[in-house]
């Protein structure tokens, strides 16, 4: 029976990367554009749900963690001559500017190029796992909303750092001229890679003990399970996994600012879990498509409607508005649903036996 | 820095600290009964500035009954809030409910930019508010002084209605022991319509300060604040008033004194507020006056 | 095994237990008695590292290591091999039977993460092991055939023999039972006390256990605590205890 499950798998995962193959030789740029920015809404979605949802934590810093991954991506990735450009209110730091790839003797400059952004991809992640590390340490001791509160706020202090620090992001002006990896290979491997890491972590022993965690903090310690540590973990996988993801955002888009990491993009990711159920890989990877697919769809209630006789003034926000809805809406009606299996026991209910 | 400088900051850091605790109050008292962040508060407050702005520029009702108005009509919009998003959710997890929140608060935004529009819009001060008073050489805005002022007044009568009355005595009841309150026959509806309406009450009275002394509407102009507040909140002790005051004054004054101090910070002022918070959490969770709760195992 | 020095838990200013003395030597089954609220649990707590003890100290003994365990966290004190169940059954309610066993054992696990998730041998064969053990476990009390379900959708009685099961997998020495027979008939009591003799043997366990139960206290017990409001008032073999007028009246009241 396993193996009739891998092979489906594998099954899966050749014909989905044949079809992106076709998809990548005859779509425009702009619809390669949303088919990438869903493999990446996957692999955020995946990485907030191993935290809020399989470890029961309710994180929300995610777009700090990004912004790391995507800054780290393009400094590593972008020419000397480009960054030169961009700088041009206050200079680069020397030791940044002149980080450049290095050609690897013997191998074509292409395979040189390829193994530098994945090095470049890998390094934002690592960064942005050893920033979740560092805060993690002292905030998971908090529960529930503190512990909210507090990412969101290490989130908005990683943007607020990032405008002000000019000679290395360039502050508000941001960073243009990333050079694109638009194949859409690229970021899907990642996500496809990311799907597997999930499944494998959640039904290892590690992955178990993370659920436990979930379920009852005080069973899960009385049992011999080191919260902290697990909880870190879980934390620091799911940070690095949300560089990654900031990184693939920012090749995919080829230009970031601050402004890009702000709450609302949090939001979207949270959006994301929500819908595609706490603690469900699959249901997670289905709705960061339709999520992201809508998204862009739904772009046109924000212009102005000409239909025939009926003529509308460009709405702003009617767009937000609906996906706003969208969130209320399921979580009213589907109320514990979402939680599946999440965060009853012990942790007390709004506002009945607390 | 000269004395009349420094005279300057300290008013201006009083009337935001004023303003952030008018705010802080209603996460708290939200907070102390209910155990929600009320993420959409901020939002709630970016409405009761604009519809005074609509108020003064579209009625021709003098200013001062918008001053009125305004506030009494957000109170009940907060009130709505609850009924529509947070009651259907009681019983339901925390985490659903600031969910929920979190979806609020991106609505009222959202909704701000569609109805509103997202251009700045100017807030028009009556002639009274404007201008700048002189008190022995040191020149400080009107305003600067009647925050501070209606803030205490706004203060002594919520304390008195917390105090005194009977809705005032059932909402501290439900925020000591909400299970054994809501056994005695309290009306729990109808206190948590209270609670919304008088948080929301104060947080379009600071929008309208706010709309003063920083005249610039914009629908995400909450945001910033909201989160602000709530920290002054929990630095205070969430669910104790007196602590989100004084969360709020200490948030205000801060934040204003340590850019004065260190004018190469002024960038990082908004991150002031975090690290502050991330302190706190630390140091003593519970905050300033808040109380501690044992874990039943 | 355990040796418990005047240890005091306060709570503000309530005294919940107050500076209780017990010693429990290797291989015996101990109970611990009293009527609701007499501070039985919190003496589970400040044994398991849930609380901090305001006074005293705790030492446990293990292969001849005298070892002071007093406030030390719980996770490391399930690793010396002291183990609970909870008065009221806390299991990993939406998890499965057999990963709730399953991750009573995931603290003897070796490999780290990576190993885990990239499935290197070593970590194949401890979790090979791991879960064998879950199985030898969950056929002992009874639960394979169960072993998918949701540990919430179980019968009250099944549920308690899961908590047991899943403290087994932690390999402990020392087993602490909060009311192992509480909720169940006489027929299931009379199961649940051959079952606890029997696992003591075949796991070389030391028992410490709470019950109401007196025909389990009784019937098992080799010594037996009594406790009340937080003070200890009798120690001593079944028959004693039966027999004291103080522990009758801590039971039934006194005028």
């Amino acid at each position: 029976m396993k193996n009739n499950n891998l092979i489906k798998s594998l099954i899966i995962i050749g014909l989905t990367i044949i079809a992106l193959i076709v998809m990548n030789k005859f779509l425009d740029s702009y619809l390669k554009r949303i088919v990438n920015l869903c493999a990446i809404y996957i692999i955020l979605g995946l990485s907030m749900n191993l935290i809020n949802g399989f470890t029961g934590l309710f994180t929300l810093g995610h777009a700090g963690f990004m912004a790391i991954g995507a800054y780290t991506v393009a400094i590593l990735t972008m020419p000397v001559a480009m960054k030169e450009m961009n700088f041009y209110m206050k200079p680069m730091v020397p030791f940044l500017l002149n980080l450049k790839m290095l050609e690897i003797p013997f191998l074509p400059p292409a395979a040189s190029e390829f193994l530098w952004f994945i090095f470049a991809l890998l390094m934002g992640g690592l960064l942005a796992a050893l920033c979740g590390f560092l805060i993690g340490a002292p905030v998971l001791k908090l529960t529930d909303d503190y512990l909210a509160i507090a990412t969101l706020g290490f989130s908005e202090i990683i943007r607020i750092v990032f405008t002000n620090t000019q000679s290395i992001t360039n502050g508000a002006l941001g960073l243009k001229g990333i050079p694109p990896r638009n194949h859409l290979l690229w970021a899907w491997s990642f996500a496809i890679l990311t799907i597997i890491f999930m499944y494998s972590l959640m039904s290892s022993s590690y992955g178990k003990a993370l659920k436990s965690i979930r379920e009852d903090e005080v069973a899960a310690r009385s049992m011999g399970i080191n919260l902290f540590k697990h909880k870190v973990l879980s934390f620091s996988i799911g940070s690095f996994f949300a560089g990654v993801g900031g990184g693939l955002l920012a090749v995919s888009i080829g230009t970031i600012d601050p402004a890009l990491f702000k709450f609302s993009l949090t939001f979207n990711i949270l959006l994301i879990v929500v819908l595609g159920g706490m603690g469900n890989i699959k249901g997670t990877a289905i709705s960061a498509i339709i999520i992201t697919v809508a998204m862009e769809a739904l772009r046109f209630l924000d212009e102005p409607i000409n239909i025939g006789p009926i003529h509308t003034n460009a709405l702003p926000g009617l767009r937000m508005v609906v996906f706003s809805l969208i969130l209320m809406i399921v979580i009213i009606f589907k109320k514990d649903n979402v939680f599946k299996s999440t965060l009853q026991k012990a942790r007390g209910r709004y506002a009945k036996d607390r | 820095m000269s004395v009349s400088e420094f005279m300057q900051h300290l008013a201006n850091g009083t009337s935001l600290g004023s303003l952030y605790a008018l705010m802080a109050i209603g996460y708290t008292m939200v907070y102390g009964i209910l155990r929600l962040i009320n993420f959409a508060h901020g939002d709630i407050f970016m409405i009761g500035a604009y519809l005074t702005y609509y108020g003064i520029v579209y009625t021709s009702l003098p200013w001062w009954a918008v001053f009125i108005l305004a506030p009494v009509l957000t109170g009940i919009m907060g009130l709505i809030l609850e009924k529509l998003a947070y009651k259907p959710l009681r019983g339901s997890p925390r985490i659903t409910v600031l969910i929920s929140a979190i979806g609020a608060s991106f609505l009222l935004q959202n909704l701000g930019t569609l109805v509103f529009g997202g251009r700045p819009k100017a807030f028009p001060i009556p002639k009274m508010l404007s201008g700048t008073l002189k008190i022995g050489g040191v020149s400080i805005a009107v305003i600067s002084i009647v925050i501070p002022i209606i803030t205490i007044i706004l203060l002594l009568t919520l304390t008195f209605i917390i105090q005194k009355t009977k809705t005032g005595m059932a909402m501290r009841a439900l925020s000591k022991d909400f299970e054994t309150a809501s056994l005695m026959g309290i009306n729990i509806n109808k206190v948590i319509s209270t609670t919304f309406f008088l948080g929301s009450f104060l947080a379009a009275v600071g929008g309208i300060m706010w709309g003063i002394k920083y005249p610039q509407l914009v629908p995400l102009m909450g945001v910033v604040p909201g989160l602000k507040c709530f920290i002054a909140a929990v630095i205070g002790g969430i669910g104790n008033i007196t602590g989100a005051v004084i969360g709020g004054f200490i948030l205000g004054l801060g934040e204003i004194l340590i850019i004065a101090f260190l004018p190469t910070l002024t960038g990082y002022r908004d991150a002031f507020a975090f690290v502050l918070l991330i302190i706190i959490l630390l140091v003593k969770p519970t905050g300033l006056m808040g109380e501690r709760q044992a874990e039943k195992v | 095994m355990l040796k418990i020095d005047n240890i005091t838990m306060k709570f503000g200013g309530v005294v919940a237990v107050n500076q209780f003395n017990a010693s429990i030597s290797k291989g015996e089954i101990v109970g611990l008695i009293g009527p609701n609220g007499a501070g039985k649990t919190t003496i589970f707590n400040m044994i398991t590292g849930v609380y901090k003890p305001t006074l005293g100290s705790i030492i446990y003994e293990v292969n001849e290591n005298e070892e002071d365990i007093t406030g030390l966290r719980p996770d490391k004190i399930a690793k010396l091999g002291i183990c609970r169940t909870f008065q009221n059954i806390r299991l990993f309610k939406e998890l499965t039977v057999m990963d709730n066993v399953f991750i009573g054992n995931h603290l003897r696990l070796d490999s780290g993460v990576f190993s885990a998730v990239l499935r290197l041998p070593k970590y194949r064969s401890e979790e090979r092991e791991q879960f064998e053990k879950s199985r030898y476990l969950l056929e002992k009390v009874g639960l394979y055939e169960e072993r998918d379900e949701k540990a919430f959708s179980l019968p009250y009685g099944k549920q308690r023999r899961l908590e047991i099961a899943r403290a087994l997998a932690t390999d402990p020495k020392l087993l602490l039972l909060d009311e192992p027979a509480a909720g169940m008939n006489p027929q299931e009591t009379q199961d649940l006390m051959e079952f606890i003799v029997d696992i003591k043997k075949e796991f070389k366990l030391t028992i410490f256990l709470i019950e109401h139960h007196m025909e389990v206290v009784m019937g098992i017990c080799e010594r037996i605590y009594v406790l009340d409001h937080g003070i200890l008032i009798k120690e001593g073999n079944p028959l004693e205890i039966q027999n004291d007028q103080k522990v009758i009246e801590a039971y039934l009241g006194v005028e």
